[in-house]
């Protein structure tokens, strides 16, 4: 019986060794995939009970951990909390994180791999571990002329503001209103906790979705900036040139027209393209993309960043021009698409990367929220530097565009952003929604037109009026404010 | 033969060497209790006198019995069960301490698992003074068969039947709960091991080989369809998958010893795809453990245990949070079903791969008692009781970490449970009984004909 007994011994080896590897792989290679995922309580715990590294804004800390006397050990703390909440996101015992705090807990728990020389000294000098901060690009007096710019439109308002540097891609302001309180979502009364998520989830506002990354919607009038860029770049368009004016345009063998705002008239029949951007003439930008062509306005578009998600700091949804890649827009289709209507949906920030890109001589640079990088002992793991992401338009066809955009604010629908004393440029926006909403008000500018400092792009989607100054009216202030923040 | 030049091997009883492990094992214990209480709340626990005490009395109690019962058994097997039963004890102790600053309705355990320990030392004590020669059970082996069929059965009567967490495995007697499959469990093995030293030159005799492979004739495949359908009727009526398993494993493979024909062992691994195939298709719970194993992030609600287990195993590390200093408690029944994964968490993965080795010299001693047995039916006992430990701790260690899905088995020695603890402590008394057997000297009558000292039997 001893030849059986020798195999039982081989086969109880074989279950040994498969025991011994499987718990390597489980503990070793497929740790820190482990720790890493949600809802973990161990290193929610232990994250918890740690002294997290601070989110910084000019210098000072807008989040940071202060010790208690819990079991917990510290408390996450945000000065200002609504101001900054899209940005920051929230440091929650129950409900994880968001925000910066997700995408950079890495090191703001000091668990990054970076940090692990540090960590191997707090264990041999037996102190406790320490987080990373992180210093963000935001520029507190932008952020703040934003948010009260939104602030003042009401409490009902829904909106969102995004600036950003054109030659850096450094993102000076975001805000996104309706906005919430991290603190609520950070404390460690797990009950209040609780009842403060509830109630923030039941809220149809959606206080928790950051709308200057998140929220894609038909960016109307704005959008044709980017026909526009499609003509000057493809067709040779200019300023002075010829385009379609009148009351509608109309197509083929078709009944339907498409009609001005309104149903006013652009200023007769062919009108110039600049005269045409400054009043917003659909009828001009509907025509124009007809001749430009699906596929040409489709690249424009995608060369300013449609169709991949922008930011890698934060959760952002791509832009895009069509609901599927593969959609053929019929005539009429195309012409609306033109206007940023029919499938075209663009977050705020994408407007702004369209606004800052034509004011950076038509080079798509990259957007950044985090500047710098640190350890616990303040020395630099990481610093970011503007990167280059495309080449949208050449640097004379981006001139022309931009000194179109100019004459939108000096003599066009774009007057309520002007500043005295500097030269802006910007355009209107106003895009149908569902039957009997509210359209949404647009609003995207940059300035100073010589040296362009600040690109900004401002979305209501509450807005009350339904001309197309309404983009102007609602979004054209607040934008002149937070240009002059920066300005300043 | 007893030339200088061929020396015989004269049996040394090495109680020596099992006293000296047995006090590595008892520091491996005792310290870790200490190191629980420091690694807690930084001080050694209050019971570290008395309950160390008690433990390593017990433990040293069943070293004198050894010695005195049991002189030339395994000098290795009893360190081993006391370090892994010490270690153990002190993990289900360290779960209490987080049970209770959790403010958990559950627990304490600890203290019912150190008596359950006593009473299994006793008994091991038991089976070592009143068996004192392993072949007088095949006396019996049809009585034990019987009762391992009463004691499969108890569970699903009523009355005394009482189902938790979804499986029929547990008699209630008053107060006391107590799962009979364990005690099935030897109960069977000395069953099979009797009868087949009976039949198995019948079972062996005579086939035909298809595809190169032996095959018992159709008659023979009687018993193992017999052991094949009662183990589907634990999984049918008693939903205990992990038993099943075991019983059928169990069964195979002392067929497979008995008769030396792999061909048992294919036609067992068929039946085994065929009774899988028909629990998962027949059963949801056992569908919810497959797909549990496979993804258990698809429904991280119902798998809340073996993903927070994972978790645990996965914060562990290579070197573990340390004793005290983790947070076993949190995954549910990190106390009984799951220690493993909490062992993994506080010793981490190093601390695992320490228990596992120690499972897998219990399983070495155990194979090498079999192979150096000089009778069949002790033989087969040993080789039963050995590869049904290591299957066990196959399939719940396995399940913890996902390698196999989860079945409801405990780990051996190591997790809360008064009927687990104590069967296991007689399948070591029985062990290393059949081992005292095997290196005893052979009694002086057989020196008289000094050439059958060389014959070789095979057995």
């Amino acid at each position: 019986m001893n030849k059986p007994i020798r195999a039982m011994a081989v086969a109880c080896l074989v279950m040994f060794l498969a025991l011994l590897l499987n718990v390597n792989y489980v503990q070793f290679i497929q740790a820190d995939d482990l720790n890493e995922r949600a809802g973990n309580r161990r290193v929610i715990d232990e994250q918890f009970s740690r002294e997290r590294g601070a989110i910084i804004v000019d210098g000072e800390p807008i989040a940071q951990s202060v010790p208690v006397d819990d079991k917990w050990q510290f408390q996450r703390k945000y000065t200002e909390p609504r101001l900054y909440a899209p940005v920051t996101g929230y440091f929650s015992y129950v409900y994880d994180h968001a925000g910066i705090e997700r995408s950079y807990n890495s090191i703001l728990s000091g668990s990054d791999d970076r940090l692990f020389v540090n960590r191997m000294i707090d264990v041999i000098s037996n102190d406790q571990p320490k987080g990373g901060s992180v210093e963000l690009t935001l520029d507190p007096a932008a952020q703040k002329a934003a948010f009260d710019g939104l602030a003042d439109l009401g409490e009902q308002t829904r909106g969102a503001v995004v600036a950003l540097d054109p030659q850096s891609g450094q993102i000076l302001a975001m805000v996104s209103q309706p906005t919430y309180n991290p603190n609520r979502l950070a404390s460690h009364d797990l009950d209040k906790v609780t009842s403060a998520w509830k109630r923030l989830n039941e809220d149809p506002a959606e206080p928790l979705l950051n709308r200057a990354t998140q929220t894609t919607l038909p960016p109307g009038s704005t959008f044709k900036t980017v026909t526009a860029a499609a003509g000057i770049e493809d067709l040779g368009l200019e300023a002075d040139d010829d385009v379609k004016g009148g009351r509608a345009l109309g197509f083929p063998g078709m009944d339907y027209k498409l009609p001005n705002q309104g149903g006013s008239d652009c200023g007769g029949d062919p009108i110039s393209f600049e005269r045409a951007l400054n009043v917003s003439c659909n009828v001009s930008f509907g025509w124009l993309a007809t001749k430009v062509g699906q596929e040409k306005l489709t690249e424009q578009a995608e060369a300013f960043g449609f169709g991949r998600a922008l930011l890698d700091d934060l959760p952002n949804a791509p832009s895009r021009v069509t609901a599927d890649d593969d959609t053929e827009l019929e005539a009429p289709q195309l012409a609306q698409t033109g206007i940023g209507q029919f499938e075209v949906a663009a977050t705020p920030l994408q407007m702004a990367v369209v606004a800052g890109a034509i004011a950076n001589d038509g080079v798509v640079m990259k957007p950044q929220l985090v500047r710098t990088v640190r350890a616990p002992n303040l020395s630099i793991l990481q610093q970011n530097e503007p990167e280059e992401l495309e080449r949208a338009m050449s640097t004379a066809d981006a001139r022309e565009l931009r000194s179109m955009m100019v004459s939108v604010v000096e003599k066009g629908t774009g007057a309520p952003a002007r500043i005295p004393g500097v030269a802006v440029g910007g355009k209107t926006g106003t895009a149908e929604s569902a039957e009997g909403r509210p359209p949404y008000a647009w609003f995207i500018g940059f300035a100073p037109a010589s040296d362009p400092q600040v690109a900004v792009a401002v979305l209501v989607e509450s807005a009350q009026n339904t001309t197309d100054i309404a983009g102007g009216r609602l979004g054209g202030p607040i934008a002149r404010s937070v240009m002059e923040a920066v300005l300043r | 033969m007893s030339s200088p030049l061929n020396p015989v091997w004269i049996p040394r009883k090495r109680r020596g060497a099992e006293l000296g492990l047995l006090v590595l094992a008892l520091v491996i214990g005792i310290g870790s209790y200490a190191a629980v209480g420091l690694g807690f709340n930084g001080q050694v626990p209050s019971g570290i006198y008395t309950v160390g005490g008690i433990y390593a009395l017990v433990a040293l109690g069943a070293h004198v019995a050894v010695r005195r019962f049991a002189a030339y058994a395994d000098p290795v097997l009893l360190p081993l069960v006391v370090a892994l039963n010490g270690i153990g004890l002190v993990m289900i102790y360290r779960i209490d301490l987080g049970l209770d600053a959790a403010g958990s309705p559950f627990g304490p355990f600890a203290q019912g698992q150190l008596r359950w320990t006593v009473l299994g030392i006793l008994l091991f004590v038991g089976v070592l003074v009143l068996i004192r020669d392993h072949r007088r059970l095949q006396q019996y082996t049809y009585t034990f068969g019987l009762g391992a069929l009463v004691l499969l059965v108890l569970p699903i009567l009523p009355v005394i039947g009482n189902a938790k967490r979804g499986a029929q495995i547990w008699i209630q007697l008053g107060p006391f709960s107590f799962q009979p499959a364990e005690a099935a469990k030897i109960a069977l093995a000395i069953f099979f091991a009797g009868y087949l030293v009976a039949k198995r030159d019948a079972l062996a005799l005579a086939g035909r080989r298809v595809l190169g492979v032996d095959l018992p004739r159709g008659r023979d495949l009687g018993p193992i369809l017999v052991g094949w359908l009662a183990s589907i009727g634990i999984l049918v009526f008693q939903r205990d998958l992990g038993s099943s398993l075991l019983f059928f494993g169990l069964f195979v493979v002392m067929l497979y010893v008995a008769t030396e024909r792999p061909g048992w062992i294919v036609v067992g691994g068929l039946l085994f795809a065929a009774g899988s195939w028909f629990g998962y298709t027949a059963f949801g719970h056992v569908r919810d453990r497959f797909d549990a194993w496979l993804d258990p992030w698809a429904d991280p609600d119902r798998n809340y245990q073996i993903i927070t287990a994972l978790y645990g195993l996965g914060h562990g590390g290579l070197l573990g949070r340390g004793w005290g200093q983790g947070s076993p408690e949190i995954t549910p029944f990190g106390f009984s079903d799951f220690i493993l994964s909490s062992i993994g968490e506080e010793l981490g993965l190093a601390g695992f791969m320490a228990v596992l080795l120690i499972y897998g010299l219990i399983v070495e001693r155990g194979l090498r008692i079999a192979l150096t047995c000089r009778d069949a039916f002790g033989k087969l006992l040993a080789v039963g009781l050995t590869v049904s430990f290591a299957l066990q701790v196959f399939v719940v260690a396995g399940g913890v970490t996902r390698l196999i899905p989860l079945t409801g088995l405990t780990a051996p020695f190591l997790a809360a449970g008064g009927s687990s603890i104590i069967m296991n402590w007689i399948v070591v008394a029985l062990l290393l009984r059949i081992s005292d057997q095997t290196r005893r000297p052979t009694p002086a009558v057989a020196a008289i004909g000094v050439d059958d000292a060389t014959q070789v039997v095979k057995l």
